[in-house]
């Protein structure tokens, strides 16, 4: 009985695996497909591995997109580790309010997130062109004029790789501190006092006392933050101008008509992400049984 | 000492009063303007021009867009309902299988986030095209002869692409694991002492979840409802893909305000605005049905 | 709108974005020297650029990188799917295009708008090797504004293996016969463009009556189930692979379909149909126009043309290009051009006598056309 339904679940579970990867190793296997098709079978070949690295295009958008991701995900976790601290010393009558306001872009759909951004910086940079711009423009244009002298003019904003990564940001900081600001609160508040009692200064007690107390959650902040940046789609499309992200470049494929160089992207990103992931978990599986041997690990 | 450390939370809640606060207004006074209102005012000038340059003339456009706004919270709702049906039994059964089973399986849940959705998406369509991967096995395993053959009909593939049963399946895909993973992280952190003393208390298994698991699970039923259903009511790259364009949802419509052949940015605002407004709507109804339920088991 | 806005949102967000200065570098060359020469880039040290936006596959890419290589101008090249979106694109703001490529119609109401700027047509000796035929066209009567990129024709694409005979009239478009097997083009003014032709009016009728029968066809089609889906250049890979039967799209595109799927066949149905003109023009608030009369000039050449022709299967309005193509092609691929497909590419003029060219529409007529096209969408 009990063995019969364990084999149920089991199958059960096999079942909405199957579902959730026949996409993907489709995706997988056309990589190396010799035609340009995704429904026929050509033979095997390693052609789209290679015109995808002779893609200007395409390598364009994945750096972009890797760097607009990395970047976004650093400073997210330096500023979100940094906004916990101070949430955590504030008093809950201010934190609460900020908090929600936090969750926002979390919780809002990614749409209406990226429309607001859309008309914000359309309206900041209206704004910065008209009067910044146009103003020293003016400024340095008389300069020449009556004093035969020159500066640098200012060139016009546009929405690019700036207003996407301030995009990014928007979305990024909220899950750190999302995750970090549990862990402040699970840390014993003795700590840091005793800490500065043994004569540490603030900022070796946040370095030697709070930061080892909180990595996980800043390692989970910061890996949420990259695989959100990484994934979106819906905001940078509404907030890179003409800068094209991969996410983008497959939209505008994907209403076209799509290379199988995408296949082999996706096909490398996969393996990439699937080797992190599989030393992590041997890691962090070592690691827990390491510390379940002695007394108690926290 | 604490309060001294507040400082540093002070840039974020500058930031966020620029990029999250402002960006709310500046979509609420899109909804309540138009191009023309904002034109004829800035004429106008003056506080007379400030006043007269609010209008309800999108909100009053809306109506013609009820079918829409239908279709998206019905869809929305079917794929969601669908997400927990299968998502439920999923996060529970997870959860009663070993730690080391049960890390492989988040892993495995997690990791197809890692392939962009959009060629996830792909990758169905081209499964589920007419002339694609599943009718191309149904012919040659000899479905579609037999079909014809016993219901004399002339069948050459099954239309599944385009429809709005494709649109729910794109949505189901891309926002399963939404669904497990809140759920899950409840239940495997259930108090094992709680179901063992409904157990001696004599309830059956089938008991045991109905009265202690499945209430003691529902935060996390709401919050992978939350995160289904958000994003499934909003999506417009899963309709367009999957539906053909034919199936126009919500965010089809907003994104041809903004970027689309439509373009009126105030109208996309508006609409924005009513979807979010009955969203939040929706999921405050339901907190507050979740809570009652909660606060009755805990009596 | 956005001035109000704007003005205080620039204050406040005058000091985060000193912040992040990077956006700052970069100063222009205004161009004091003028000289249209395009040798003399390295001479500054600046680094030159060029945005220019465009449809999808609509370019032979390798001519980007000679002209990356002969000049030393960076080109950022965008795609846009549609008039209408390239449209919202440039209202909305925040793109900063030199060169845009739209069609005849958009043309038209962007001039209306004052929009592009005026050509310096000094700039440009490849402008003299355009055909007349392409000159001096109503979307730019006086020849200001625009140098002619591609022209072509819209029909019926449909897979000969999937219809019972061969389709010759706009009818199919709207009839049972193959009902759901039948792709709708997304955008208002070829989807009503076509319907018009078949009920026989004026394409660029500003008669309301006659645009809601317009709309009255299509709307009555899709809620019988005729249109399968709608798309632009979603057709690609569903003509190619055989997915759907018939759908409305431009010659050259049917070409590079044909390439991949011969079953196809492609016809300028009886009514009568389209002939659209694209053509290359600079936004009046480009700040790259020096570079931007280079890559004109560039693209507009012979060797460009032939090279784009061979590539995207548009017709050049370059009357030499056009010419010494069949006999470029047999050089190049060792065997002749198949003169049908010529023909498609490039329409004889009793083709062409059937065809019209869209005009731009006084603005109640396009809000008509909007308000039926959101009705549609629905």
């Amino acid at each position: 009985m009990r063995k019969t339904r364990r084999a149920g679940s089991r199958a059960f579970m096999g079942l909405v695996f199957l579902f959730l990867y026949a996409p993907i190793l489709l995706l997988i296997i056309f990589s190396f497909n010799a035609g340009g098709s995704n429904v026929v079978w050509e033979g095997f070949s390693l052609r789209w591995y290679q015109e995808l690295f002779q893609d200007q295009r395409m390598m364009n958008a994945v750096y972009t997109t890797l760097l607009v991701s990395v970047l976004a995900t650093a400073i997210s976790t330096v500023v979100g580790t940094l906004t916990s601290v101070g949430l955590y010393g504030m008093k809950k009558r201010w934190r609460e309010p900020i908090l929600s306001v936090n969750n926002i872009p979390v919780m809002n759909a990614d749409i209406v997130t990226g429309v607001s951004l859309c008309i914000f910086f359309v309206a900041v940079i209206a704004g910065w062109n008209d009067l910044v711009v146009d103003g020293w423009n003016g400024f340095v244009t008389f300069l020449e004029e009556n004093f035969r002298r020159t500066l640098p003019r200012m060139p016009e904003l546009k929405m690019g790789f700036l207003t996407l990564l301030l995009a990014h940001l928007s979305f990024d900081i909220p899950y750190v501190i999302l995750n970090v600001l549990p862990k402040l609160r699970q840390m014993d508040n003795s700590l840091v006092d005793a800490a500065q009692d043994l004569g540490c200064t603030w900022p070796q007690a946040f370095r030697k006392v709070i930061v080892p107390e909180i990595k996980p959650g800043i390692v989970t902040g910061a890996l949420i933050a990259f695989t959100m940046s990484i994934d979106d789609f819906v905001i940078s499309y509404f907030t890179a101008g003409s800068t094209s992200t991969l996410s983008i470049e497959i939209y505008s494929m994907v209403r076209r008509r799509v290379s199988p160089e995408l296949n082999a992207v996706s096909t490398l990103l996969f393996v990439v992400v699937l080797a992190l992931l599989i030393i992590i978990n041997v890691r962090e599986a070592r690691q827990e049984k390491r510390a379940s041997l002695p007394l108690d690990g926290r | 000492m604490r309060n001294k450390l507040s400082w540093l939370a002070a840039p974020y809640v500058l930031w966020m009063a620029l990029v999250v606060i402002v960006p709310i207004f500046l979509v609420i006074f899109y909804a309540f303007t138009t191009a023309n209102s904002v034109e004829l005012a800035e004429m106008e000038g003056g506080l007379r021009g400030l006043f007269s340059m609010f209008t309800l003339e999108n909100f009053a456009r809306m109506g013609t867009y009820t079918v829409i706004f239908t279709r998206s919270f019905q869809l929305a709702l079917v794929a969601t309902v669908i997400c927990f049906l299968i998502g439920y039994p999923l996060a529970y059964v997870m959860s009663r299988e070993g730690p080391g089973f049960q890390r492989t399986a988040m892993v495995l849940l997690m990791l197809p986030m890692w392939v962009n959705f959009l060629l996830r998406t792909y990758a169905w369509m081209s499964i589920l095209e007419n002339n694609g991967i599943l009718n191309n096995f149904f012919e040659a395993i000899g479905l579609f002869s037999l079909i014809n053959a016993v219901f004399g009909t002339d069948i050459q593939y099954f239309h599944m692409i385009r429809t709005q049963g494709a649109v729910v399946l794109g949505m189901v895909y891309n926002y399963l694991p939404f669904m497990v993973l809140p759920i899950y992280s409840v239940i495997v952190k259930l108090d094992h002492s709680l179901l063992e003393a409904a157990r001696d208390l004599g309830a059956s298994t089938a008991g045991v979840f109905r009265k202690v698991i499945f209430p003691l699970s529902l935060p996390g039923v709401l919050s992978g409802v939350t995160m289904v259903f958000v994003p499934s009511v909003s999506t417009f790259a899963i309709s367009r893909m999957m539906g053909g364009n034919n199936q126009m949802l919500l965010g089809n419509l907003i994104e041809n305000q903004f970027l689309g052949g439509a373009y009126n940015p105030h109208l996309g605002s508006a609409i924005a605005l009513v979807m979010m407004i009955i969203v939040v709507a929706c999921m405050w109804i339901m907190n507050r049905f979740g809570e009652g339920e909660e606060r009755a088991v805990m009596l | 709108m956005k001035k109000i806005t704007a003005l205080t949102l620039a204050c406040v967000m005058a000091l985060g974005l000193f912040l992040s200065g990077c956006a700052m570098e970069d100063p222009q060359s205004t161009g004091g020297s003028g000289a249209p020469d395009s040798s003399n880039s390295s001479g500054t040290g600046e680094k030159r650029e060029l945005n220019v936006c465009s449809w999808g596959e609509y370019i032979d890419p390798s001519l980007e990188q000679k002209f990356e290589e002969a000049t030393g101008i960076e080109v950022n090249y965008t795609t846009v799917p549609s008039n209408e979106e390239l449209y919202a694109q440039l209202e909305l703001g925040g793109v900063d295009y030199d060169v845009i490529v739209p069609s005849d119609y958009m043309i038209a109401r962007l001039i209306e708008e004052d929009r592009l700027q005026p050509l310096d047509y000094s700039l440009i000796p490849n402008y003299e090797k355009i055909d007349d035929q392409y000159k001096n066209l109503s979307f730019d009567p006086n020849n200001e504004y625009t140098v002619p990129y591609t022209w072509g024709t819209l029909g019926i694409i449909y897979n000969t293996t999937m219809v019972e005979e061969p389709i010759t009239s706009w009818e199919v478009m709207f009839s049972d016969q193959y009902a759901g097997n039948v792709m709708l083009i997304d955008n208002s003014r070829d989807a009503f463009g076509m319907a018009l032709y078949c009920l026989g009016y004026d394409v660029n009728t500003t008669n309301e009556d006659e645009i809601r029968q317009a709309y009255e066809l299509v709307a009555d089609a899709k809620a019988r189930g005729v249109y399968a889906g709608q798309g632009m250049d979603e057709v690609f890979q569903i003509m190619e692979q055989g997915n759907l039967a018939i759908a409305t799209y431009y010659a050259g595109d049917f070409l590079t379909m044909h390439e991949a799927n011969p079953d196809l066949a492609f016809v300028i149905p009886e009514e009568g149909s389209n002939w659209f003109v694209d053509a290359m023009c600079i936004l009046k608030d480009a700040e790259n126009v020096e570079e931007a009369h280079e890559w004109i000039n560039f693209i507009a050449s012979t060797e460009s043309n032939l090279a784009n022709m061979d590539f995207i299967w548009y017709a050049s309005p370059n009357a030499e290009a056009l010419e010494q193509y069949p006999a470029w092609y047999e050089e190049q691929y060792g065997e002749p051009l198949d003169m049908e497909l010529y023909e498609i590419m490039a329409a004889p003029s009793e083709v062409l006598d059937r065809c019209t060219m869209y005009e731009n529409l006084p603005a109640e007529t396009l809000a008509l056309y909007n308000d039926l096209w959101i009705e549609l969408g629905i």
